[in-house]
């Protein structure tokens, strides 16, 4: 980029930048955003759960949601691997289990995006302390 | 190239790099490079996160992690754990003092709650060395506003709507300064950012100059068009390499960008930024001083009137800012003046940066709403007194400043405030002090400061504080009188009143406050020869508890001048006219016996 000529030249490079600097501002604040957890234990590793948070990232991003992905410890529910929890804005987490890229792909179009609930859901059996 | 998943942002302030925290992004890059994750994981080294007390500090994005004291070994483990299965690493937690409890987001931390981050607000959280991640914070954004959208009248009218105040030491309104200065007219105008942060303790300045220096630039070049100057100069000490250094990349970014130069953003306007390097001297802070620094002449203050506003560097109007001063500026100009002015207090606005240290627990940089009181900073952000031990008190200001104490706890603080209880706010260099420090002593120390920092123009100043020195010296060897407690006073106001620059004028503050507060602890000195905190050695008297001495000859054996006397399990003595008071049979004993008095 050489020199900038106006300030329509620096907001093109902001939104460039912003975009890499997503991650940051969104953990600052991720109440604003929806969360993703994904479980990355061994079992989760196993059962291609990097494959699908690979997918989360990037097709959130291209879909334009500001979603927050992140990955979390063995959620307990090995038999169910790959499992997500998705926190809406101001809503309680659901937890989907067996997500392989079919199942991920009706997650954000159906729940996340219009908070219809799809098949696969974990009942949520344990409490959390903060 | 596929897109990062997490960030590690790793400290890169000057404290935890002495740390070696350039040694952990190194090994984490290394540690990800070998587990094939460079591509997903970005490191990135940002300025001052504040909490120095627990550096180096490394920041997992965006799960929002807040790890603490963490060495270069552990790069291993973070990746292993928390990169590669999500787990967080317990035992670099932060552990809240009281709870017991392990807390990872920042956010929820003692230190960090109260604290609200304008100056800040990029330190600890993008790259100061890639003038992209400041543009994507709405960086120079303000300028082009400004260039695009206002005239000059309108930028100095939004500054003095906003309430701004000098944050370098004497609060004088950013906005009037600044129409002063552009209502001087001259073929040639100044900005000046005194970066010559010289208080001992604080790091405010260094630390926003490491952190986010192009925050500084564009609130320059903001000015400049305000004022109607084509050139700025940022006088900063040799001694601040790492800031140097980051100004300098920042400089250069912006100048490719085009955002410094000619013909900003195509309006026509030029601004450029040269830097002056100084030797470090304490009264170059003054601006007078300073300007003659930068213009290559001795570092003496002159008289004022004229003011730099009419008659600066070379001769020309200058607008002198401190650093912190600029990086507000920005802010104000895209929240707008009634964002800035509805925090703080009736006169002092925004915040302020306060560098915490001395007897505390939490040594750091932190940032606060005016009108926060001494209580909150020290006790809630501060965590309180090392070791449990007894507040005594603060010291406010620095060397020019005065000490404040347990009666001001619940003060809040803004400069009018911390005037009428006789300290001032300074540039923000908070030294706190326990039980076990001696006010005559820390009022030496500051004095010693100011003797060695006088430039020696004026005489209330170069011999006045001499004499100051001395004084205070003869009082904490057990030589003072009553008498010499009335000339420590009454030299102190001369000074104050007949010394030609601020610092001469303020030297004698820390005499004046500790004797208002702390009277006692003079007479003490003085009359009873003595020094409750224990620190004045010429004062102290060892001697040995009869009952508690068994007689072991521990304390015999250490004396190095055989001034300790006794049978074998008969209770020994020290004879006090060949004692030489060097502590060694007090750390000896093991039954307590030796007294110190």
């Amino acid at each position: 980029m050489g020199k900038l000529k106006s300030l329509a030249d620096l907001k093109k490079i902001q939104e460039e930048a912003r975009s890499k600097l997503d991650l940051r501002v969104k953990g600052d604040n991720p109440e604003n955003y929806v969360q993703i957890k994904v479980a990355m234990a061994t079992c989760g590793i196993a059962s291609g759960a990097k494959e699908i948070m690979d997918f989360l990232v990037e097709e959130l991003d291209k879909r334009g949601i500001g979603a927050l992905v992140t990955q979390t410890g063995c959620m307990g529910y090995c038999y169910a691997e790959p499992t997500i929890e998705v926190t809406l804005p101001n809503q309680e987490p659901v937890v989907f289990g067996y997500v392989d890229l079919r199942k991920a792909d009706e997650i954000i179009e159906k729940y996340i995006k219009n908070g219809e609930l799809v098949d696969g859901i974990i009942p949520v059996n344990y409490e959390k302390v903060d | 190239m596929s897109k990062y998943k997490m960030h590690l942002l790793v400290c890169g302030g000057t404290g935890c790099r002495a740390s070696e925290s350039d040694l952990i992004v190194e090994n984490l890059k290394k540690e990800l490079e070998e587990k094939g994750l460079q591509n997903e994981v970005q490191v990135i080294m940002t300025g001052c996160f504040g909490f120095c007390e627990k550096g180096p500090i490394v920041k997992v994005m965006p799960d929002n992690t807040f790890y603490t004291q963490v060495k270069p070994e552990d790069a291993p483990i973070i990746v292993a754990e928390h990169v590669i299965k999500g787990r967080k690493v317990a035992r670099l937690l932060y552990t809240d003092p009281t709870k017991k409890e392990h807390v990872s987001d920042s956010k929820h931390m003692g230190f960090y709650r109260k604290q609200i981050r304008i100056a800040l607000r990029n330190c600890g959280f993008i790259n100061p060395e890639n003038i992209d991640e400041y543009i994507a914070r709405d960086g120079y954004m303000a300028l082009g506003k400004a260039l695009q959208e206002m005239t000059p009248e309108q930028v100095i009218d939004v500054i003095k709507k906003s309430g701004l105040r000098g944050r370098g030491g004497a609060g004088f309104p950013t906005g009037l300064k600044w129409e002063i200065a552009s209502k001087n007219k001259a073929d040639q105008k100044y900005v000046v950012c005194n970066a010559d942060e010289g208080d001992p303790g604080a790091f405010m300045d260094r630390s926003v100059l490491e952190g986010d220096p192009h925050s500084v630039l564009e609130a320059m070049a903001i000015c400049g068009y305000s004022i109607g100057a084509t050139k700025g100069l940022i006088y900063i000490r040799a001694e601040y390499p790492l800031a140097i250094k980051r100004l300098q990349v920042a400089l250069k970014q912006a100048r490719e960008y085009g955002v410094l130069g000619k013909d900003i953003f195509g309006s026509g306007f030029d601004f450029d930024i040269e830097m002056r390097y100084g030797a470090g001297a304490f009264v170059c802070g003054e601006e007078t001083a300073l300007i003659h620094s930068m213009e290559g002449q001795r570092g003496e203050p002159t008289n004022k009137p004229p003011f730099p506003a009419e008659s600066g560097f070379l001769g020309k109007p200058s607008n002198v800012n401190n650093v912190e001063t600029f990086a507000n500026v920005p802010v104000i100009m895209l929240k707008g003046p009634e964002w800035f002015s509805s925090i703080g207090t009736e006169k002092s606005k925004g915040t302020k940066v306060f560098a915490l240290a001395g007897k505390i627990n939490n040594v750091g940089l932190i940032e606060v709403p005016m009108g926060t009181t001494l209580r909150e900073v020290i006790f809630e952000i501060g965590g309180g007194i090392k070791n449990g031990k007894k507040f005594k008190a603060v010291q406010t200001g620095g060397p020019s400043g005065g000490c404040l104490t347990e009666k001001h706890l619940d003060l809040p603080i803004d400069y009018d405030n911390l005037i009428a209880a006789g300290s001032m706010m300074g540039s923000g260099g908070m030294i706190v002090m326990d039980e076990d420090d001696c006010m005559v002593s820390i009022a030496k120390f500051f004095l010693e400061f100011t003797v060695e920092e006088s430039c020696g123009k004026c005489s209330p100043c170069r011999i006045g504080n001499k004499r100051l020195h001395e004084l205070l010296n003869h009082i904490t060897k057990g030589h003072g009188t009553m008498a010499d407690l009335e000339r420590l006073k009454n030299m102190s106001l001369v000074i104050k009143d007949t010394a030609l620059c601020g610092l001469g004028q303020t030297s004698p503050n820390p005499v004046l406050s500790t004797m208002n507060n702390f009277w006692d602890e003079y007479i003490a000195h003085v009359v009873d020869k003595r020094c409750p905190a224990g620190q004045c050695r010429d004062l102290m008297q060892y001697s040995i508890n009869a009952e508690k001495c068994v007689g072991c000859t521990a304390c015999a054996r250490a004396c190095p001048v055989g001034a300790i006397t006794g049978e074998r399990k008969e209770p020994h003595s020290i004879n006090t006219a060949i004692c030489i008071k060097c502590g060694a049979c007090f750390e000896k004993c093991k039954f307590n016996a030796v007294v110190i008095s």
